[in-house]
């Protein structure tokens, strides 16, 4: 490798901070450099990281190349008269949103910050409080460095096995560098929310399945300390786009969106901030703050979307150890397990700010994909907990058994036997990795950890049990 | 790969027969720890502990190592790993307590037993810190003792042994910060095993479990000195305090 090369060795760990390893840090200036050189990454692979958000080791590789995309950040095409944005795969929602609130078009799906990249969106198929679909559903096309450096425009009309295996496939079927995301249109940069509290998770379960039709958007936020019968007790948060005309009369600039630079968590922010005492008494504020009933309240789109984002860096708030995300989804039918969890969750006594509750209504085409229409929960668990692990593989035991899975984007301690049960179209992607990708050159901690790549399903070797090392 | 809570998938252990490193490779493989390789001095010996952890679902190798060939140590690890991949855990887990009195007038016995405790664990270090450091990621952890701390009358042969290792543990452990590989050193006080056998024990004394779920919370923690039993680390201070005429008189 020559000089030219703007690369770094660096400690990469992901958003929980847990589990750090050593990896040389790329940082390509454009499409064109990551096509040059992405058949030439040695043994150890390569994977490409966005803003790491991804809670786990996702976009991390051990002793190999981690291609770091955020100087991929141009946008190359808006079309306002179709609704699309054809962006370079670096680019952040936070950087769109700011570019295209303000002329009417919103990104169809954002998840619960507006710091990822649309790269990273494709590979995690992110999602959002929006039930009918992810965000690969409205992924036109894109544009894919494929592990032996060759360029392929594929999408899901023309390359239907490739475009699944890529959305979702976590980063490992090669690198994205641009794509053509399909908007909405809005006539303001305001949510029209409605507000109610829950007194228990089947209530909570009840009010969103009978009334979320009427809404785009759709949150619980659920009290994870609170048990008997205030298990599950929540805030439900369900949204629309305003209209011009519901916005007060007199209001200039209805479009106007410009959402504060964050404030840096400080960094003398004491690091145990968060135990059982102190989370127990905001999760009980926040409960009572929030309105009994409240219909109609006009809010930003960051306050709707994206409160945690006013904070950066609120992951450091869990200490040295960092924390987990443990977010699963499982089938309509089957909502005595997502009780069962809250009730473990519960008793456990998990120092957690809210969990959040939310609902799909469909699943797309991503043989690796996460959504699938049911209930989906994701809680934070400092990592320094002690008995976690395993009251976590109990919680997976639970999901798997009814059809669930977890979300990869979010996992750092699945189980390898476990995920594979989880993802039953696994087979099916492998075979079209490793047909991209004969020489495993993608990789990641990720892939390491779960065998995601792993080529046939690995028989005992049966090894020899006497080997002599000269 | 070792995850978010700290359980590790594949194992290296030299000294594979030590009832430390078992113990502890048994905990890690009621978790995640599906690949063990035991380096041992006799195969044949290690037939057992192999089918042991097999039943519990872990694929098992054991291979041969000598802790006093240090000539070989260099294609042995390059072997190993060229064999079995990366390795989550590597836990240098061999050394031998040896006869006080008789290395004090047999030079030979002496040199044995720092040999095996300390040349041979720093020859086969080097290059295991190496190959960690080109992995990027991994634990290392090495048992030394508490003996390690303050020379004692009674075994200071062995403890100054473990003392060379310890220090130079302690030094790897800084030079690989930053690595994403970390180094922990182990210092059990007295654990009842073969090693030591028919001695009396000292107080706090301990079992290989105690050890080994000390070994298994140090790497979730990523802790860089262990103690077990964990209140050695308040004891030890106190010993070292200890006026030297009082400590030579120390039993044992």
């Amino acid at each position: 490798m020559t000089a030219a090369f703007d690369e770094r060795a660096e400690l990469l760990h992901g958003w929980g901070r847990t589990a750090p390893t050593h990896a040389t840090v790329w940082r390509p200036r454009t499409s064109d450099d990551v096509r040059a050189r992405m058949g030439e990454f040695g043994m150890r692979g390569v994977v490409a990281r966005g803003l790491g958000r991804s809670y786990g080791d996702a976009a991390q590789n051990a002793g190999g190349h981690v291609v770091l995309g955020t100087a991929l950040d141009h946008v190359l095409e808006l079309d306002l008269d179709k609704g699309t944005v054809t962006c370079e795969a670096g680019t952040s929602l936070d950087v769109l949103m700011r570019l295209l609130i303000p002329l009417g078009w919103f990104p169809t799906v954002i998840p619960g910050t507006r710091y990822v990249t649309v790269g990273g969106g494709i590979a995690a198929d992110i999602h959002g409080k929006y039930r009918e679909g992810s965000f690969a559903d409205f992924v036109d096309r894109c544009t894919l460095v494929t592990p032996d450096g060759e360029v392929r425009t594929i999408s899901a009309e023309t390359d239907p096995s490739l475009f699944w295996a890529t959305a979702g496939g976590m980063g490992l079927t090669g690198i994205v560098t641009d794509a053509t995301l399909r908007l909405h249109h809005i006539e303001t940069a305001r949510i029209t929310v409605d507000t109610e509290r829950c007194v228990d998770v089947d209530d909570c379960m009840t009010r969103m399945l009978d009334g979320d039709s009427a809404y785009r958007y759709s949150v619980a936020w659920i009290d994870c300390l609170a048990r008997g019968r205030h298990l599950g007790r929540s805030i439900l948060e369900r949204g629309n786009h305003t209209t011009v005309a519901e916005l007060p009369a007199g209001s200039d600039a209805p479009l106007h969106y410009a959402p504060s630079r964050n404030i840096p968590a400080p960094p003398w922010a004491p690091t145990q901030l968060l135990n059982p005492l102190s989370v127990a008494a905001f999760n009980e504020l926040w409960f009572r703050k929030a309105p009994r009933c409240e219909r109609g309240a006009i809010h930003t789109i960051e306050g709707f979307f994206h409160p945690l984002d006013a904070i950066l860096g609120w992951n450091r708030m869990y200490g040295a150890r960092g924390f987990v995300q443990y977010q699963f989804v499982v089938p309509y039918g089957e909502e005595a397990v997502l009780r069962a969890v809250l009730e473990k969750l519960a008793a456990a006594r998990t120092a957690s700010f809210v969990a959040v509750l939310k609902r799909f209504e469909s699943s797309n085409d991503g043989m690796l994909s996460f959504p699938m229409p049911g209930w989906t929960l994701a809680v934070d668990v400092s990592a320094a907990r002690h008995g976690l692990a395993e009251m976590l593989d109990e919680l997976d035991r639970m999901v798997v058994d009814v059809g669930g899975r977890v979300y990869l984007a979010k996992d750092s301690r699945v189980a390898p036997d476990l995920f594979t049960a989880m993802y039953p179209r696994l087979d099916e992607w492998r075979a079209v990795q490793a047909s991209l990708d004969p020489h495993g050159r993608m990789q990641s901690d990720l892939a390491r950890r779960l065998g995601i790549t792993d080529r046939a399903p690995r028989a005992e070797p049966r090894k020899r049990t006497r080997r002599k090392h000269a | 790969m070792r995850d978010a809570l700290g359980d590790v998938q594949s194992v290296l252990v030299l000294g594979g027969r030590s009832e430390l490193a078992l113990a502890t490779v048994q905990a890690l493989v009621a978790r995640r720890t599906r690949r063990v390789v035991l380096a041992v001095r006799d195969v044949d010996a290690a037939a057992t502990d192999v089918e042991q952890l097999r039943e519990r679902g872990a694929t098992v190798d054991a291979v041969e190592f000598d802790a006093l060939d240090t000539r070989r140590h260099g294609a042995f690890v390059k072997r190993v790993w060229g064999e079995h991949g990366d390795f989550d855990l590597v836990l240098v887990a061999f050394g031998v307590l040896g006869d006080q009195e008789r290395a004090l007038h047999d030079a030979a016995h002496a040199l044995e037993v720092v040999r095996a405790n300390f040349t041979g664990a720093v020859s086969v270090l080097v290059p295991i810190a190496a190959r960690m450091r080109e992995q990027g990621h991994g634990t290392i952890a090495v048992l030394s003792s508490i003996a390690a701390l303050r020379p004692r009358r009674a075994n200071f042969v062995y403890g100054s042994s473990k003392a060379g290792l310890d220090a130079f543990a302690n030094g790897l452990a800084d030079e690989l910060a930053g690595s994403g590989v970390h180094v922990m050193v182990v210092r059990p006080g007295f654990v009842h095993t073969r090693m030591t056998e028919g001695m009396d024990a000292a107080p706090f004394s301990t079992t290989p479990d105690v050890v080994a779920a000390q070994i298994v919370a140090g790497i979730a923690a990523q802790r860089t000195v262990v103690w077990a039993p964990p209140i050695l680390r308040f004891v030890a201070p106190v010993l070292q305090l200890l006026p030297r005429a009082v400590w030579r008189r120390m039993p044992r």
